[in-house]
Formats: C-alpha cells, sequence, structure tokens
C-alpha cells in the first residue's frame, strides 16, 4: 500500500496539520514504508478472534453523576494562549 | 555517586547525612554533567532543596516515610503542579501543569524529593531519545550513542549517578529498553497498577509508569510507593498491592523459567545472546528450571503494536489545539489556520508520522482493516502468552536485539527503529508486567535481560531479578562520566 502525495495532503487536513508542498514527497515515502510494515498483520489469520481492547478485558467504571472537580478557571486561563474576560478567544467563527 | 535508595534510606535513618546534604550533592552532580548528557530538561533546584529541608524536619521528629527525604528525578510526561512539563515537545515548551499527576502526588506524600523532570522522546514517540526537541541525550556508557528511548533521560540520569532513581513511562518498551542500553533496572507493571492520572497519554490502552533504579531492591520500594487503585483512572485495576520488598529473598530454586524460542531467533546479535545466555546459566546455578516456550505470533507483534500506538496517539493528541494551553501561531486567520499551523509547529516529525498514520487507520471504512485487525491480533498474543504461563513461571529473553546504537544511526529511517522493538512490545500489547536488568556488557556497552511475569505478578518478577543481582554485580558498575 503506497500513498500518494494528493493522499498524504488529504491525510494531514484530516489530522489538522500543515504540511509543506516540499516536505509532501518525504511524508510519502515516510508513510508508505510505515504502512507496508503494517500489512504484515495480514499475514495471520484472524477470523473468529475476539478483539482486544484492554488486556484485562475490563470493563468501563460507572460513577455517579456528581460534579466532584472545584472550578479552577483562573488556574487553568493562566497557561491559555489567549483569554479575555475568563473566555478563551479564537478567531471569528461565524460571519 | 551511585548509591542506592536503600542505602541512603539507611544513611539517612542513621543521621549520616541529611536530605538537604545529599540533594545538593546530586544538584552540583547535575550541574556538572548535564550540560553533557542532556538528560535534564528542568532542574527544580529551589523547590529541591525546600522539599529536602521539610523532610529533614520529618526525620529529625521521627514522622518518616519509606521515601522521606530521598531525592527522585520525574520523565517529564509526569505533571507537576506549577512546574514545565514539556513531554519533550515544543508544543508544551511554557505547560505549567495546573495539577499533580498521581504519581507525583503519592511521592510528595511521602516527602520525597524532586531534583527535575527528565528528557524524553517527544510525547514518548521514539526508541532512542533523538525525537526530544530539547535535544538528544547521551548514554553516559558511551557518549556517541543513544540512551534508548522513550525514557532515556530517566536512564542517562540514574546510570550516570544524577540521580538514585527516576520514573519512566513504557507504552512499547520505554522503561526496559533504555535501562537496557543505560546498565540499570527497570520495571513497567502489569497494565492498571500505576496510576496513569496526569502521565499525559500517548496510546492510553498501553501506557504503564514505573521505576527506573540501579537495582531491584530500589524498584521494589518505588512500585510500592507508586502503585495502586486510583479512581481518577478509568483503567486503574482494584487490586490489593503486594508488599513488593517482602518477598525479595525468597529462595528461587525450582523457579520454572520460560526462554521464547522465537526471542532467541534470526535478529539477536551473538554478542548479546552470549550475555544473555551467560545469565540463564546463573539462574540455573541458582536452582532455577529452564524450559523452552513458543509465543508463535512475536512476528506480527511489531505491525499489531504500531497500528494501536499510532491510532491512540492520533486521538490522544488531538486535544493540543492551540486554544485551551500549549503552543499556539502567530495570526492566525482562522479556526483552522490556528489548529493546522500551531500543530505543525508546536509537533517535531516522528510525531506528525504517528499522528498521520493514526488518522489514516481510523478514517472512514478502514477501521476494521487497521485497528480491530490489531486489536485480533492483540488477543492472539496474549493468548501465547497465556500458554507460555501454564507451564513457567517467569518467561526470560534479552531486552534488545543489539545494544545501544550510534545517534544518528536509525534516525532517518523510522521503520528501522520500529523493528528494535521486536521483544518489548509484545508485552505491551498483552498488558504484562516486565523488567529489564543488567547483565553483561559488549563493546563497553551495557546488555539487558528481560524478565516477563504473568499479570500482578510484580513480586515475582522483583523476587527473581533481585536474586540475580546477589549472586552478580552487572548492576553496581557505573560508567565513567566527569
Amino acid at each position: 500500500m503506497s500513498l500518494k502525495t494528493e493522499d498524504v495532503k488529504n491525510i494531514a487536513h484530516l489530522a489538522r496539520l500543515a504540511i509543506s508542498e516540499n516536505a509532501v514527497n518525504d511524508y510519502a515515502r515516510d508513510l508508505s514504508n510505515i504502512l507496508h510494515l503494517v500489512e504484515q498483520m495480514n499475514q495471520v489469520n484472524t477470523d473468529d478472534v475476539q478483539p482486544m481492547a484492554h488486556p484485562m478485558d475490563a470493563q468501563q467504571r460507572l460513577r455517579d453523576d456528581v460534579a466532584t472537580e472545584p472550578n479552577q478557571r483562573e488556574k487553568f486561563q493562566s497557561i491559555a494562549p489567549d483569554v479575555e474576560n475568563g473566555l478563551y478567544r479564537v478567531p471569528k467563527v461565524i460571519e | 555517586m551511585n548509591k542506592t535508595i536503600k542505602e541512603l534510606q539507611t544513611g539517612l535513618a542513621q543521621g549520616k547525612f541529611s536530605s538537604v546534604e545529599i540533594t545538593s550533592d546530586y544538584l552540583t552532580r547535575i550541574k556538572q554533567l548535564n550540560p553533557d548528557l542532556n538528560a535534564f530538561i528542568t532542574v527544580t533546584e529551589d523547590q529541591a532543596l525546600l522539599q529536602a529541608k521539610a523532610a529533614d524536619q520529618l526525620i529529625a521528629d521521627g514522622k518518616t516515610s519509606a521515601l522521606t527525604g530521598i531525592p527522585l528525578a520525574h520523565k517529564d510526561i509526569f505533571c507537576t503542579d506549577g512546574v514545565v512539563t514539556s513531554c519533550g515537545s515544543r508544543m508544551l515548551e511554557n505547560f505549567k501543569a495546573p495539577y499533580n499527576a498521581n504519581v507525583i502526588d503519592k511521592f510528595e506524600a511521602e516527602n520525597a524529593v524532586m531534583l527535575g523532570k527528565t528528557n524524553m522522546d517527544e510525547f514518548a514517540m521514539g526508541s532512542s531519545n533523538e525525537s526530544s526537541f530539547y535535544g538528544p541525550v547521551k548514554n553516559p556508557w558511551a557518549l556517541n550513542s543513544v540512551p534508548g528511548g522513550s525514557s532515556g533521560g530517566s536512564a542517562a540520569a540514574v546510570a550516570a549517578g544524577l540521580t538514585p532513581a527516576a520514573t519512566g513511562t513504557d507504552t512499547g518498551g520505554s522503561i526496559r529498553q533504555p535501562a537496557a542500553f543505560c546498565g540499570i533496572t527497570g520495571l513497567k507493571p502489569t497494565y492498571g497498577r500505576v496510576s496513569r492520572y496526569g502521565m499525559i497519554a500517548y496510546a492510553s490502552s498501553l501506557d504503564q509508569g514505573g521505576p527506573m533504579a540501579h537495582t531491584a531492591e530500589d524498584c521494589a520500594i518505588m512500585l510500592q510507593s507508586m502503585a495502586g487503585f486510583d479512581s481518577r483512572d478509568s483503567t486503574s485495576m482494584e487490586k490489593p498491592v503486594d508488599n513488593y520488598s517482602a518477598s525479595l529473598n525468597n529462595d528461587i530454586a525450582g523457579l520454572k523459567i520460560g526462554l521464547p524460542k522465537e526471542y532467541f531467533a534470526e535478529g539477536l546479535n551473538s554478542d548479546v545472546a552470549k550475555c544473555v545466555d551467560e545469565a540463564i546459566q546463573q539462574y540455573q546455578k541458582m536452582g532455577a528450571e529452564v524450559k523452552e516456550v513458543s509465543l508463535p505470533n512475536s512476528k506480527i507483534a511489531i505491525p499489531a503494536y504500531y497500528v494501536v500506538a499510532m491510532a491512540e496517539c492520533s486521538s490522544n493528541l488531538s486535544r493540543f489545539d492551540g486554544v485551551r494551553f500549549g503552543h499556539r501561531c502567530e495570526d492566525p486567520k482562522d479556526l483552522e489556520d490556528l489548529y493546522k499551523r500551531s500543530r505543525s509547529e508546536g509537533f517535531g516529525e516522528e510525531v506528525k508520522r504517528r499522528i498521520m498514520i493514526g488518522a489514516y487507520t481510523l478514517s472512514a471504512g478502514y477501521y476494521d482493516a487497521f485497528y480491530l485487525k490489531a486489536q485480533k491480533l492483540r488477543r492472539l498474543i496474549s493468548q501465547d502468552f497465556a500458554s507460555a504461563f501454564e507451564q513457567v513461571d517467569i518467561i526470560a529473553g534479552p531486552t534488545t536485539p543489539e545494544v545501544a546504537w550510534k545517534t544518528g544511526d536509525k534516525s532517518a529511517d523510522p521503520v528501522s527503529m520500529y523493528l528494535q522493538d521486536i521483544y518489548t512490545i509484545s508485552v505491551n500489547l498483552a498488558g504484562l508486567p516486565g523488567m529489564s536488568i543488567p547483565a553483561g556488557f559488549v563493546g563497553g556497552k551495557p546488555v539487558g535481560l528481560q524478565l516477563i511475569g504473568n499479570y500482578f505478578d510484580e513480586s515475582r518478577l522483583l523476587n527473581a531479578a533481585h536474586q540475580f543481582q546477589q549472586n552478580t554485580d552487572w548492576h553496581s558498575q557505573s560508567p565513567e562520566v566527569k
């Protein structure tokens, strides 16, 4: 499975990464090499094998739906790149 | 300066030295050697001395816990309240974590001292510590070689005597492989044994924190503090914690050790194989019984691992969007530009490759062929281990196919580096505990013996490792760094 430059651009968009035009070929080569490695998975038949999501097949623990975290808005916003009046600022989304 | 935690505990208890004295000694050594080794990203000198002073008061008052006054270093993946937690990335260059990881809370509760935060591969993605935004770490045994990764800063710091012990994390070998390359002892616990709360996520179904130290005895002391159920980690296991130090001196006569034939096949360096064989013979001298076992699906562990890890990394790292914390690009023209440029500037090449493969394998129409297929292989790999553990108590083999390679040798070809993880990643896929202990040298570079245990059988692993270290001196050798 080899990726073309168009595939790489599409994947980069899905992953919200800006890839410069002159790096696209290197990514196509490296990502294709990784996918060739991954193809080895098909050497093993896995019909009727149950997928394993957790090593001990543990179930997600549930808890009561109550607030447990204290409000730490100021502390959290002190490490934000851009805040105003307690809100996170981003470029305009709706015209 | 290669004192063990055990020796420091004794010295502090007997008043031979104070925590302030030993903390100062380690800080001095860090100042001398870190410019060459690059093992630390952040040194928390002022905080360390305050913690040491408080610890000395507690010692004087007789109110001590196991790690009171003991200096430790933490991989820069563990969130530390108010201290930069970079995860080896430009993305988090200025990220002062707003809370402590569970593991850090536990060490603070025992009044351990934090010397600083250690270097690592960016977001723990790498086997050589070359992907760190803060520059590569050097191996104290051979400065032109890699220390292993991703917990390479922790391993190099312990080996060079910059700290008596350190924390690491292991997603595919990131504690055991650098422990092997730097000649120290490292333990990856059973998945769910140590809380992942506040440990920056790479691949959530594989990540596990653990201790890195000179000896198995020290790993037992550290794991005692780190292990235990935590309601804030949804995959933490509700299981009582063993007393790890209590069983260290158990007799291992009759211990059944399995040697997976796949781990001694083509690809293993013959000099490394010789060291491992000699270590196995040492176990036989100590009364252990050795038996060949088979882990037939080992060969597809690498592709299965990288699919699971990259898919989960792509999902986990989507949180870095330049909005709430982390790097943000200059003058974004719209929201998409903000996301894309912040992420591209903040992440390094290997991280971007893994995110992209992950995004690809999780995209519409591909889930069954990649992630689901890998999860099925994961089941087969786990069943291989279950069959082996019906016949033996622990499994032994090499930690790595070769000793530390030269910096730069494998960084141009990602796949050649992935193949080096062959003996460690199956353990993560199965969720089992594994250790690496020093077992000799090849060309002046350390060799690691890997020991793999059954679920929650850390006590038996530590016992087997400690008994080996009572009869060998590989673990007490130190590199000459000046």
